[in-house]
């Protein structure tokens, strides 16, 4: 049996009376790819903000490994290997991709405090930021100011930026949203070379996208787990095709 | 025998390039000699000035790189200079020792008062901050026995610096202690904000969001800068009292720190010569305007702090920096 790289358990959140988040537990193995899907409003965001610390749950654990990480600050999980992407770009729109992701590298190898020394200083740590950048074939477009890429590369850099972490467990919020369809190919590619260590729960709403890159499928509904299960199973779910794929039953 | 490669990589040169000291700053710093040769009388005002661009680049480590607003820079300030003026009156007059007390003084207080700063944004931080400029200037006359109150610290005297430079009433050691002690200052700032953990202060300031997801600890950086700035703010204090003999309530004051903010803004805030511009046309502005009509020197700030605001959004030198720009493009 694989290990388990991140679990929850009986993970609730409620805002008032409106419930986002009802007794959630997952189980993503090392190396796996899960795409997390369901209707608008079922709380998949919800989903990664409480795993990611920036959501305070009011009930159930959260897991890294065996270790509980429920009550630990945002900032403590991703050096524990828990990193993340937004749907939104949330970047840092006068800093060039270069900047950016060194800074993000700077921050996990600890140097980002030493004020006294000059940048250039940290050359290993330059280069593995422009590695990165490369990588996701951002080389030529990294001494530009965020603000002025094109959306697509700004997707990317969002990816960037959570590969600079060194994540163990990657969570991907819509990485693709607002690409054009024939772009956003480009960007499940990068996604689907990272590393086969690296653990992945990623939101998608293209069901191409989904069927072709996931090993599995968490179906989220009302804010709680409808089903689970290959992509084959799900393809087959009378249920999920009910209540997300919007086939209705006659009679 | 292995070879040690002196060439560095595309990125590493570009981020190295881009904290070269530039030929600018050089004329720059070559003039703020000038007025030795060209205006001996104007050397009093000249050091105050010096003083004030070290009080406004204080401002700018944390307003211009992390983003931090503050409206009770004072607070640090006046700290700096009363407590300069006490050691100095109490114990020992010797100005470069004063000069250390004052910082230490400011330091641990922006040390103290960084623990709420760090976890307040926005208007929340203002009033914080304007608050504990209010707190503090109260306390200063409160304890009126100690620091005479409105009418200033009186007594004080001021050892000649190294033993042999007194403070003469033309400002020839005030100037040249000042802007010394501003140069050396001003490289230490330089240095900060070139180094990665410069890059991490302007992560805050871009998007303070991001900085968690990327494993960063925000409030130990903000910390940091927080008690830096506060420390050099306390220099700047140090230096006013030591030039001047005195100092009053008012340098805690709110309307000094509303006063630092209007200047560094107006020269334009991050980018480390904008403080210092600022506060040059500020204070020189109001050496003149005062002149003639003393009533209305407000009215013509307010006016500029408008225009430029609407119009250079990046202060006065970032306006010049455009124009160079476009300059160089043609």
């Amino acid at each position: 049996m694989t290990a388990i790289a991140l679990s929850t358990r009986g993970l609730s959140k409620s805002f008032g009376s409106l419930e986002v988040a009802r007794g959630i537990e997952l189980n993503l193995p090392v190396g796996a790819r899960y795409a997390l899907i369901g209707p608008n409003g079922a709380g998949k965001t919800t989903l990664i903000n409480l795993i990611t610390g920036m959501l305070a749950p009011n009930a159930g654990q959260i897991f890294l490994d065996d270790e509980d990480i429920t009550a630990l600050e945002p900032q403590d999980r991703v050096r524990r290997g828990l990193a993340r992407t937004f749907q939104i770009n949330t970047l840092f729109p006068r800093l060039n991709a270069l900047e950016a992701v060194t800074l993000a590298v700077a921050e996990r190898r600890g140097i980002a405090m030493q004020f006294w020394r000059n940048i250039a200083v940290h050359g290993e740590a330059i280069e593995e930021a422009y590695d990165i950048l490369a990588k996701l074939r951002l080389g030529e477009d990294c001494y530009r100011p965020t603000r002025e890429l094109p959306y697509g590369r700004q997707r990317l850099l969002e990816i960037a930026l959570a590969l600079a972490t060194r994540p163990r467990v990657l969570l991907l919020d819509e990485p693709a949203a607002g690409v054009p369809h024939e772009e956003s190919g480009e960007i499940f590619e990068v996604v689907a070379g990272l590393s086969d260590d690296l653990t992945l729960l990623f939101i998608e709403h293209d069901m191409q996208v989904v069927f072709r890159f996931a090993t599995h499928i968490i179906v989220l509904v009302g804010g709680a787990v409808f089903t689970a299960g290959s992509p084959a199973e799900i393809a087959a779910d009378a249920g999920v095709r009910e209540v997300y794929l919007g086939t209705r039953k006659h009679g | 025998m292995s070879i040690i490669s002196e060439a560095a990589s595309g990125p590493v040169k570009y981020l190295k390039a881009q904290t070269r000291w530039h030929p600018i700053e050089t004329v720059f710093w070559l003039a703020t000699l000038l007025p030795f040769f060209f205006l001996p009388d104007y050397l009093q005002l000249a050091s105050q000035i010096a003083i004030t661009a070290l009080f406004a680049l204080s401002l700018d480590l944390i307003l211009g790189y992390a983003g931090i607003v503050s409206l009770g820079h004072a607070a640090f300030f006046g700290t700096g200079a009363y407590a300069a003026g006490l050691f100095s009156k109490f114990v020992w007059g010797e100005p470069l020792t004063g000069l250390i007390v004052g910082t230490i003084a400011a330091a641990l207080l922006g040390y103290a008062s960084s623990f709420v700063i760090a976890r307040f944004r926005h208007l929340t931080l203002i009033m914080i901050t304007l608050g504990l400029g209010l707190l503090l200037q109260e306390a200063a006359n409160s304890a009126s026995w100690l620091t005479n109150g409105s009418d200033g610290l009186q007594g004080v005297t001021i050892w000649p610096l190294l033993g042999y430079f007194s403070f003469d009433l033309y400002g020839y050691t005030a100037y040249s202690y000042s802007l010394a002690v501003l140069f050396i200052v001003f490289l230490g700032a330089r240095r900060l904000i070139n180094s990665s953990f410069g890059l991490a202060l302007r992560g805050i300031r871009e998007n303070p969001l991001r900085m968690p997801a990327i494993g960063a600890p925000s409030r130990a950086h903000i910390r940091i800068v927080y008690t830096i700035s506060a420390a050099m703010a306390g220099i700047a204090g140090a230096l006013i009292l030591q030039t001047t003999s005195t100092v009053a309530l008012d340098s805690l004051g709110f309307e000094r720190s509303a006063e630092l903010l209007v200047m560094l803004v107006l020269g334009g805030a991050g980018m480390l010569y904008g403080g210092l511009v600022g506060s040059t046309i500020f204070m020189v502005a109001r050496d003149q305007f005062s002149g003639i009509a003393p009533q209305f020197w407000y009215f013509w700030i307010g006016l500029l702090l408008i225009v430029v605001v609407i119009f250079l959004p990046n202060g006065i030198l970032g306006g010049l920096s455009k124009i160079a720009a476009q300059w160089r493009r043609r």
